[in-house]
């Protein structure tokens, strides 16, 4: 019984924290509308900074303390809104969402430049020295009744805060309408930097009160962020009391997890991702109707040119053959993910670019890929290479099933939740029977991964798989074009531009749905076994949630809806950063940052790079051929005043489902 | 007198001209119609007045002072209520937070609920729920009572009826018609214009962007709405 309590006093602590990080998260979404994935990763820069600050140099608590929460963090939630947010008002959820995924990919990468990872940091508790106090079989430390107490008092001051004061209700009404906000007199942008402010605070100060009791890690402590939204879901990120309830139960489900979970090699894991697991069942448990199809604005996806398709896989092929001649055997592994990385970031372009599906777990699936080749194709069967991306497409439908219910960025967290049960459970599990049918993940460790074999040959060595990954992406870009030219491509854009109008046309969203995650998780899962191949040994920790994120953002950068973004993502990722390590070594941590302010600043060109270097490229050949633009024909004169053209009826088709 | 004028106003939506200098007036304690098809820039009038849209050209006078490009928030502390199209209300807020909303104006919390109950008791019985949760008539009436309860110098109504039933439109006009008798200048945007022409005293019909007929509402404008409605020689 005793053991109880004490676990208990550990949950609800381990809750408060959840609780103000998760209101400060409901805080931002009410009254700004974005959905902050950076939330948790301002509070990690706090608890840093505090630590800096107490420990590093010494300064007393209190001041410490004071500087960070009412100097630092206020101003970090301005500079956020005034650089960031603001200016983004005009954007589409998915846009900011991408925003807010930047900057904690930026975050991270920030913390584990100024903060070396390799360094233990320590932070001692509050009130380390008192004793404990004693409450029936329980005893509570100072630092845990703090910490609830100042959960109680946010609570409180919230929710007085949100419902009594106009300043609050300002701060709702911008959310709903910015405009009536300003006929009422009210001043739209001093509510959102409030809002931006308090929610900035509220994240530092969960940072502060849970770094004592953790390692301070930049990646972990940004996933407490998982944690918080669980119980942010819970409240349907609006209810703070219902967010409290949430906190609760994720709090005090780790906590018990700790302590009643029987021992044994499978389990462990199950603790770590138990946040995860909440999230993804919270998702689906509760409806979200506000979210669905607000997505305001899509971004484009061009039908691709045979010819223009053609010479890109041409070019990726020479490009590949190239590369391998010139390169020694190190640069090979360095730079050989060009292609296979270009593999996982290509599968966003059915999934996000046509379907409008924001998954966060590619690079996941691409680990599914490859510990399938590491166990089925070490004597280099080509068929096991069909196997990783037959089990990669099948755990891309594992994950759509789920997703159904679920759209933009309720999505976006579904799979990021999906991924993070993945890194910290699924990945770790030592091997398996089912069925009796051996299972064998990462074995706890790295597994090894050698090249197929070709004619009796194997393709070992690094010029022969970067050949082998530049062919595959090729064809891989000539499937992903075909695709969108297709009756089934067709009908994904019509998916992702209205949902309702898709089922009006009698199309089946649950098979539509499936078959694309299960595609991109497929083609994924080609990548992920490849770059596994190149780098001969890989790691869980290598597709992670946070390793992936940074794919993510370059893509997005090039363009989702582009079949040139599998290439461009490969070469921006992997060439630019490796280069310039080359050339200055030591600015590997800056360049880590690198895709991270790409991302942040995709406000000024939403639709990606590869259409504005296309439209850039087509500007400069109608000037050197001087061609006349051609004038605008309205709607209902196309086959009459001009030839009707093959793309004529897929845009009218789109007028009529987006009207 | 008239406490709204519009002077050769002209306006643009991503640098193509939509208002091609219109002069319009909205004289105190009379109710102004501006009546005409879709996309003949009713919606950016209104907004021009509000002062939410910038005027590329001419000036909005308030009560003879020159408004044009005022700050919105300062024309709305000054008496300038734009109802604006759709539901002019806060779905996510309570029907007493959307007043609270209207504070900003000088009044206080109290004033205005009472204010706006004493007129839409509805309001009253509803007054903790969600704005979004109400129906279209009742939404109107809190988007109404919201710019009524704040002593309006200038009410500006955009499209009042849409998606109403009729006879919950002739309620919401007969508040209209009181609240122009008590001496606000009310200018009244319709598309179809029979919701409006029984409480109107002035109308004017606006043709792409110019202002095609003026006068009071009698046969001569059912003519001018039939011919541009029905497509006759323009
Ligand atoms: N936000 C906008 N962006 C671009 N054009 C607009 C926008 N709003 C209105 N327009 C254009 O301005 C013209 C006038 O619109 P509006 O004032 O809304 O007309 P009305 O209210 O009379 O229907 C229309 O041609 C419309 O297409
Ligand atoms: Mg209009």
């Amino acid at each position: 019984m005793d053991g109880f309590a004490a676990f208990g006093i550990v949950g609800l602590t381990t809750a408060a924290v959840y609780a103000v990080i998760g209101s400060g998260l409901v805080l931002t979404y009410v009254t700004t509308g974005v959905f902050n994935f950076a939330h948790g990763a301002a509070g990690m820069m706090a608890a840093f900074a505090y630590w800096q600050l107490s420990a590093g140099w010494g300064w007393p608590v209190p001041v410490a303390l004071a500087v960070v929460l009412l100097v630092l963090a206020p101003a970090f939630g301005l500079l956020a809104e005034r650089a960031l947010f603001g200016p983004a008002q005009r954007l589409g959820q998915a846009e900011r969402l991408v925003m807010t995924v930047a900057l904690l990919s930026g975050l991270i990468a920030l913390a584990r430049w100024v903060w070396d990872p390799n360094v233990p940091r320590p932070l001692p508790t509050f009130f380390a020295g008192r004793a404990p106090l004693r409450l029936g079989p329980a005893t509570v430390t100072w630092h845990q009744g703090l910490t609830m107490v100042v959960a109680v008092a946010v609570a409180a001051g919230l929710w007085v805060l949100l419902h009594r004061t106009r300043t609050g209700a300002e701060m709702r009404a911008t959310v709903d309408d910015r405009t009536l906000v300003v006929l009422a007199g009210g001043d739209p942008v001093r509510a959102s930097r409030a809002a931006w402010i308090l929610g900035t605070q509220l994240a530092a100060l969960g940072g502060i009160l849970i770094a004592p009791t953790v390692t301070l890690d930049a990646a972990q402590l940004s996933l407490l962020i998982v944690s918080a939204y669980t119980a942010a879901v819970f409240g349907r990120l609006r209810s703070l009391p219902l967010t409290f309830l949430g906190a609760a139960v994720v709090g005090c489900t780790e906590s018990y997890l700790t302590g009643y979970l029987p021992q044994n090699a499978y389990l462990p894991g199950l603790r770590l991702a138990a946040p995860a697991l909440l999230l993804f069942l919270a998702l689906l448990a509760f409806p979200h109707r506000r979210l669905r199809g607000s997505d305001e604005r899509a971004g484009r996806a061009p039908v691709p040119a045979w010819r223009g398709t053609a010479l890109l896989a041409a070019a990726i092929v020479a490009a590949g053959t190239v590369l391998a001649a010139v390169l020694g055997e190190g640069d090979l592994v360095t730079y050989g993910p060009v292609f296979s990385l270009g593999l996982v970031a290509l599968s966003y372009v059915p999934l996000a670019g046509y379907a409008g599906q924001i998954s966060l777990c590619q690079l996941s699936m691409a680990g599914v890929g490859a510990v399938v080749w590491a166990h089925l194709g070490a004597d280099g069967a080509w068929w096991a290479l069909g196997a990783a991306v037959a089990v990669a497409a099948l755990a891309g439908a594992l994950v759509a099933l789920p997703a159904l219910r679920l759209s933009g960025v309720y999505l976006a967290l579904g799979t990021a939740a999906f991924a993070v049960v993945l890194d910290r459970w699924i990945f770790t599990l030592p091997s398996f029977e089912v069925l009796g049918v051996r299972i064998a993940l990462f074995d706890q460790g790295s597994v090894e991964l050698a090249g197929p074999r070709l004619f009796g040959h194997r393709l070992d060595g690094g010029a022969e798989l970067m050949v082998l990954a530049a062919v595959c992406l090729a064809l891989a870009t000539v499937a992903v074009a075909a695709l969108r030219r297709s009756r089934y491509g067709r009908r994904l854009v019509a998916l992702r531009d209205s949902e309702a109008a898709y089922a009006t046309l009698g199309g089946g969203l649950l098979v539509a749905k499936v078959a694309v995650f299960a595609l991109s998780a497929g083609i994924a899962g080609l990548g992920g076994a490849l770059y596994g191949m190149q780098l001969r040994s890989v790691t869980a920790d290598q597709f992670s949630l946070v390793a992936g994120l940074p794919v993510f953002l370059v893509a997005v950068i090039g363009g989702l809806g582009a079949i040139g973004c599998g290439l461009f993502t490969g070469t921006a990722y992997i060439g630019p950063v490796n280069l310039l390590v080359a050339l200055a070594p030591g600015s590997q941590n800056l360049v880590a940052l690198l895709p991270g302010l790409a991302g942040l600043g995709l406000a000024r060109n939403p639709d990606g790079l590869i259409p504005a270097m296309r439209a850039g490229v087509r500007r400069l050949a109608q000037g050197l051929t001087a061609r006349r633009g051609e004038s605008e024909v309205p709607v209902e004169w196309w086959g009459v005043r001009r030839p009707w053209r093959p793309e004529d009826g897929e845009v009218l088709a789109r007028g009529i489902a987006g009207s | 007198m008239n406490v709204l004028e519009l002077r050769g106003v002209r306006a643009a939506h991503d640098g193509i001209t939509v208002l091609h200098g219109v002069d319009l007036t909205a004289a105190a304690g009379r109710v102004t119609a501006l009546l005409g098809p879709n996309g003949a820039g009713k919606t950016t009038t209104l907004r021009v007045a509000a002062g939410v849209h910038p005027a590329s050209g001419g000036r909005v006078l308030l009560g003879g002072r020159d408004a044009t490009g005022a700050d919105p928030r300062a024309l709305a502390r000054a008496g300038v209520r734009l109802i604006p199209e759709g539901r002019g209300v806060f779905p996510n807020l309570t029907v007493r937070d959307n007043l609270l909303m209207m504070t900003r104006t000088g009044r206080t919390r109290e004033e205005i609920e009472e204010a706006a109950f004493a007129r839409f008791p509805v309001l009253a019985r509803c007054a903790a729920r969600h704005a979004g949760t109400l129906s279209g008539g009742e939404q109107q009436m809190l988007a109404l009572a919201r710019g009524l309860a704040t002593d309006p110098a200038v009410l500006l109504l955009d499209e009042l009826s849409m998606g109403l039933a009729p006879l919950v439109v002739a309620r919401l006009y007969e508040q209209v018609a009181e609240i122009a008798r008590q001496g606000v200048a009310v200018l009244v945007v319709e598309q179809f214009a029979a919701a409006v022409l029984g409480v109107a005293d002035r109308a004017a019909v606006l043709v792409r962007g110019r202002v095609a007929w003026r006068g009071r509402p009698d046969d001569g404008l059912r003519a001018e709405l039939s011919a541009l409605y029905l497509g006759s020689p323009r």
